[in-house]
């Protein structure tokens, strides 16, 4: 039992390291994940994500696998594509889904190209996938700092972006809130997305923000319960995935997501709010 | 004439081709108009340019001797995201914005408002319902309790009575009438011109500019109507052609 769930954390270094930034990620992610699919905007966030690549890869070309650099040159990017994705969806005829999808696939392009110019094979894997067994000190003050930002923020912001997202024109038509809500949660969400991509690397990073929010989903009705559940979800993956990775020696990051996916594949069956077995259930009941 | 609202002029739109042009008039203190046209007309649009969501892109709106900007707006029912899962309290609780802002705390004055404000819309036992639970009718009813607790002198319906049976109809257009004895100024944007006879001594009659405003019996004519209608045909294709040619 020790040795199963406790050892590794309590052995190495690296692994509580690893726990840490793991929940740190998964403790800021996953609230803004619920508004983000709440809003239909999961695409979105998946974007942004890929936006920060290019970014990142740019401040990797000046100063190599440097911290400071590449989560500068990451939230530069982050703001540009949530700025630029706004407008072109308002001046163009282009649907927003689509110029999202064009956006993200032009970015991950030339992102992977930057990186490919000056680095190695090794670099890239660690900029699409991470490397949270290896978060140094600085690395995770930062994580910690985003999570701890983007919670206060949430709090102090959370009336106005209920509203924001429930009736936009009437919280327009009471006050001033609307636009700066709309914009810091923006920007949360590529603090965040930049965060995530230090431990779980930028593909993944989406992946602990949108998965436990939607198996939340199934779950629980209010908006309040689903950011409990959801980010009990995280911390749950967080944990097992680093457990399994160890145990069996698998990539954490994409173990720690798998996990999630599983939380969300068993939830669409069996989530007592819209998942298949009660859906057919509903669907019996009513034909009786 | 005491007014409520004055345009003097005044123009708006969306990504500078206009959608409302030159209007030019009063709508008197504590009056109950009916804002009516044909799709495109620009009713939407004038409310937005009335709770500063649209800046004119020229002219001018003042507010009477009310002054600074008191309003109460009620989107249409399908801007509202209904899938959003707040309770009928929480959406009605934010009728108290004004008081209460973005930190405020729901005291239990407050909470005796929200509860009268249900009771007034014949929402009682709703309070812990999800609103996508409810029907449509529901949902206004809702709406029209947050707008008892803004308590605004302004008062602004956007299609107030699209798509709800006809039970809600009536209870709500007794509250519009009761808003309207207590010296509130009401503007409704409505499509059944059977109700705004009925129910609604003026009317402001739209189509991309004004068409007429007055006594509800001399704007709502067949010729005014049918004037209206013409001239939302042709300057809709006449915009197409501006806004191609700015673009």
């Amino acid at each position: 039992m020790w040795e199963l769930f406790f050892a590794p954390f309590v052995e190495f270094g690296f692994m509580r390291r690893a726990l840490l930034g793991c929940l740190a990620v998964a403790l800021g992610s996953t609230p803004l994940g619920v508004f983000l699919i709440l809003r239909r905007m999961s695409l979105t966030g998946d974007a942004m994500a890929h936006a920060i690549l290019p970014g990142a890869a740019i401040g990797y070309l000046f100063a190599g696998l440097s911290l400071g650099a590449m989560t500068l040159g990451g939230l530069v990017a982050g703001m540009i594509v949530a700025v630029l994705s706004g407008y072109i969806t308002r001046v163009t005829a282009l649907r927003e889904d689509a110029s999202l999808a064009a956006f993200y696939l032009i970015s991950l392009a030339l992102g992977v190209l930057i990186i490919s110019i000056r680095g190695s094979n090794v670099d890239l894997m660690h900029v699409l996938f991470g490397s949270v067994l290896a978060l140094d000190n600085a690395a995770l003050t930062l994580l910690c700092g985003i999570t701890s930002v983007t919670l206060l923020s949430l709090a102090l912001l959370f009336r106005p972006l209920v509203l924001e997202c429930a009736d936009a024109q009437f919280l327009r038509s009471v006050g001033r809130f609307s636009a700066a809500t709309h914009f810091i949660f923006l920007t949360l969400l590529v603090l965040n997305l930049v965060g995530g991509f230090h431990s779980l690397g930028t593909l993944m990073a989406v992946g602990v923000m949108i998965l436990p929010a939607a198996t939340a989903q199934f779950w629980v009705s209010r908006i309040g319960s689903m950011m409990v559940v959801a980010s009990l979800v995280a911390v749950l993956s967080s944990y097992a995935g680093l457990l399994f990775s160890y145990h069996f020696s698998l990539p954490s990051g994409s173990t720690i997501i798998l996990v999630a996916g599983v939380c969300y594949v068993v939830s669409t069956v069996f989530g007592p709010r819209g998942g298949v077995l009660q859906v057919t259930r509903a669907v019996r009941a009513m034909e009786v | 004439m005491k007014y409520a609202l004055a345009f003097e002029n005044y123009s708006l739109g969306y990504n500078r081709s206009p959608a409302l042009m030159n209007l030019q008039t009063e709508i008197p203190k504590g009056s109950l108009t009916a804002v009516v046209g044909p799709n495109g007309a620009g009713k939407s649009t004038l409310f937005k340019g009335v709770i500063g969501e649209l800046t004119p892109l020229s002219g001018q709106m003042s507010f009477g001797e009310i002054g600074g900007k008191d309003i109460a707006y009620m989107p249409q029912q399908s801007e509202v995201d209904r899938s959003f899962p707040i309770s009928v309290y929480e959406m009605v609780a934010m009728g108290l914005w004004k008081e209460i802002g973005a930190y405020g705390a729901v005291g239990l004055k407050h909470h005796n408002r929200i509860a009268e404000a249900l009771s007034a819309v014949g929402l009682d036992g709703f309070e812990k319902r999800i609103i996508g639970s409810l029907s449509g009718g529901q949902v206004q009813r809702t709406l029209f309790a947050r707008l008892l607790l803004q308590d605004s002198p302004i008062v602004l319906l956007d299609e107030p009575f699209n798509a709800i049976d006809a039970g809600t109809t009536a209870d709500l257009i007794e509250l519009v009438k009761r808003w309207h004895s207590e010296g509130r100024t009401i503007l409704a944007v409505l499509h059944d011109t059977e109700a705004v006879r009925l129910h609604f001594p003026r009317t402001l009659l739209l189509a991309r500019e004004l068409v007429a405003h007055g006594p509800t019996k001399d704007v709502l004519t067949a010729e005014n109507q049918f004037r209206a209608r013409q001239m939302c045909e042709a300057c809709s294709g006449a915009s197409d052609m501006c806004s191609r040619h700015v673009a």
